[in-house]
């Protein structure tokens, strides 16, 4: 009965490659589509910029209008959101599945709060903090918050019984019990939430900046839709997506690293 | 061959005296586990057999400690049992290792509790993981194992404890029988080589047979000590002993006793059954 393994090592082959490459594909034809379109006369090239100019607006708006900066700044502001919901938004979680009076108190009105628009509440943000970057931090905190919370209280309540009781035939303390086991177990589901939590940030964020026309990639999507610069304007979301995309890449490292490491 | 249910002896290590566990429910109390008592001497295997509904798993879990009782008392080497206690070493019959901790970080989870150094328990959990055979997937983690492994996974950080019993609920039930049977060979020899004094709560007639010294079968509802059978095959045994004639003439035994079980189980729940959607369509 004895069985022996190795341990498997991965190779870059075309095989592991073919996703990745697959999707760049898709979004590279999509572009040549539109491209064509547009060049046709299918499309208006003043509803839609054609994606050369987009591209060739890059050089452009990082020289003349500061897109660095401001990618620092939404990034930042972003940050601090993704940070601020992650610490509360999980204490939340294990205290209101610590405390049922809680849970049944407020999940209520957390999961309402998760579907509210509270991006429309930013006039009341800006009197309690002023016009400056903490009112764009806070509205991305507060709309990012409901659904960490959520899912930390489905995380924690959903570990199997089997694993608590392991702990408890080992006699664990229940601090031992938390740390070695429900959280452990509820970590994947805890970072579903922190996903859905810094995308709802990312969009109040860059949302508020456009609205309250403080600074960051919003303010100047919002200066350049003004403007009708449409290429710079569709090059300056880009920006919003590389946020979006070094966000995820950062959580997901985190997940792995908090997953399997010891 | 057989004998009435003796009461515990003075040289047992795990002493079940008397136990009594009661559960309201909306139809009243039902009594799950109605005055066992019986006795588990040092390096013994020892298997409760009994019909679906006869109490086994509460037991498990009074013995285990993490379900109280109504009456009686649970001890190890005289230390009355109030709860979870290191002396007995719990294997569940759902798939329970920790998703997130490689093979070696699972079966180390005892020693690390105890506070034992990284190193000196990395190479302890590796002595038990090769004792369950699973040399060469230290680093693996459960879900690029089978459920076979998995459960020896579950098996070892029970060893790795070091407990005076080792106390199992249908660990193989979730198993193949071909799995089950080799599986079982397992653990008998790891039972044999560390004496390891041993519980085997199953419904499984051959596995109780294959593995066991004396075999407890308990009543349907409520769970008593119908009989207990003492299981004369030689050892060490392996699955082979399955083929021979005297393992048929106890399986056959064992089955006479819980055929009476079994239909008044199944009686039970047809009865129960029937009244339920009589009152349902009432």
């Amino acid at each position: 009965m004895t069985m022996t393994a190795t341990t498997p090592t991965r190779r870059f082959t075309l095989g592991n490659a073919l996703p990745a490459l697959t999707g760049v594909g898709t979004l590279v034809g999509f572009f040549v589509i539109v491209e064509l379109l547009i060049q046709t006369g299918a499309l208006n090239r003043f509803i839609v910029p054609p994606p050369s100019e987009i591209i060739a607006s890059f050089p452009r708006i990082i020289v003349e209008e500061d897109v660095l900066g401001r990618f620092v700044l939404t990034l930042t502001e972003c940050l601090t959101a993704g940070i601020m919901l992650t610490v509360v938004g999980v204490t939340g979680g294990v205290l209101m599945q610590r405390f049922k009076l809680l849970q049944q108190a407020c999940e209520t009105w957390v999961a309402a709060l998760a579907s509210a628009p509270v991006v429309l509440c930013y006039p009341l943000f800006m009197v309690i903090f002023g016009r400056n970057a903490w009112t764009i931090i806070m509205m991305g905190f507060v709309a990012g918050l409901p659904p960490v919370i959520l899912k930390t209280l489905e995380g924690i309540s959903g570990t199997r019984k089997v694993l608590v009781n392991v702990g408890r035939s080992f006699n664990l303390t229940p601090s031992q019990q938390f740390w070695k086991i429900l959280f452990p177990a509820a970590l994947p589901t805890i970072f579903v939430g922190i996903r859905l939590g810094l995308i709802f940030a990312l969009i109040n964020v860059v949302g508020v900046e456009f609205l309250i026309n403080f600074g960051g990639l919003g303010q100047l999507i919002n200066e350049l839709a003004e403007r009708y610069d449409l290429a710079g304007t569709y090059a300056a979301i880009c920006f919003v997506v590389l946020v979006s995309v070094l966000f995820f890449m950062a959580v997901e490292k985190a997940e792995r690293w908090l997953t399997r490491a010891e | 061959m057989t004998a009435p249910a003796p009461q515990p002896a003075n040289n047992d290590i795990l002493v079940v005296d008397d136990v009594v566990v009661r559960f309201d429910t909306p139809d009243g109390t039902v009594t799950a586990v109605d005055h066992v008592s019986f006795g588990v001497r040092p390096g013994e295997f020892l298997s409760v057999i009994g019909p679906s509904g006869c109490g086994k798993s509460t037991l498990f879990n009074v013995i285990g400690g993490l379900l109280g009782h109504t009456e009686g008392v649970v001890s190890v080497a005289g230390v009355t049992i109030n709860g979870p206690h290191q002396s007995i070493g719990m294997v569940f019959q759902e798939e329970s290792t920790f998703p997130w901790r490689s093979v070696t970080d699972n079966v180390a989870f005892p020693l690390e509790l105890v506070g034992m150094p990284k190193a000196q328990r990395i190479e302890r959990a590796r002595h038990f993981i090769s004792l369950v055979g699973l040399d060469g997937f230290e680093n693996r983690y459960p879900n690029e194992l089978s459920g076979g492994m998995r459960q020896r996974v579950s098996l070892a950080r029970t060893l790795a404890s070091e407990p005076k019993i080792l106390l199992m609920d249908e660990p193989f039930a979730a198993l193949d029988e071909q799995t089950r049977l080799l599986l079982g060979d397992k653990v008998l020899q790891i039972q044999q080589q560390l004496e390891q004094t041993t519980l085997l709560i199953t419904h499984n007639i051959t596995e109780a047979v294959q593995m066991s010294d004396r075999i407890l079968v308990m009543t349907y509802r409520p769970g008593k000590v119908k009989r207990i059978v003492d299981i004369d095959l030689p050892r060490p045994r392996t699955s082979e002993i399955v083929g021979s004639e005297a393992f048929g003439r106890y399986v056959a035994q064992i089955w006479a006793d819980l055929r009476e079980e079994a239909s008044r189980g199944m009686r039970d729940e047809e009865d129960h059954m029937m009244h339920h959607h009589a009152g349902g369509a009432s």
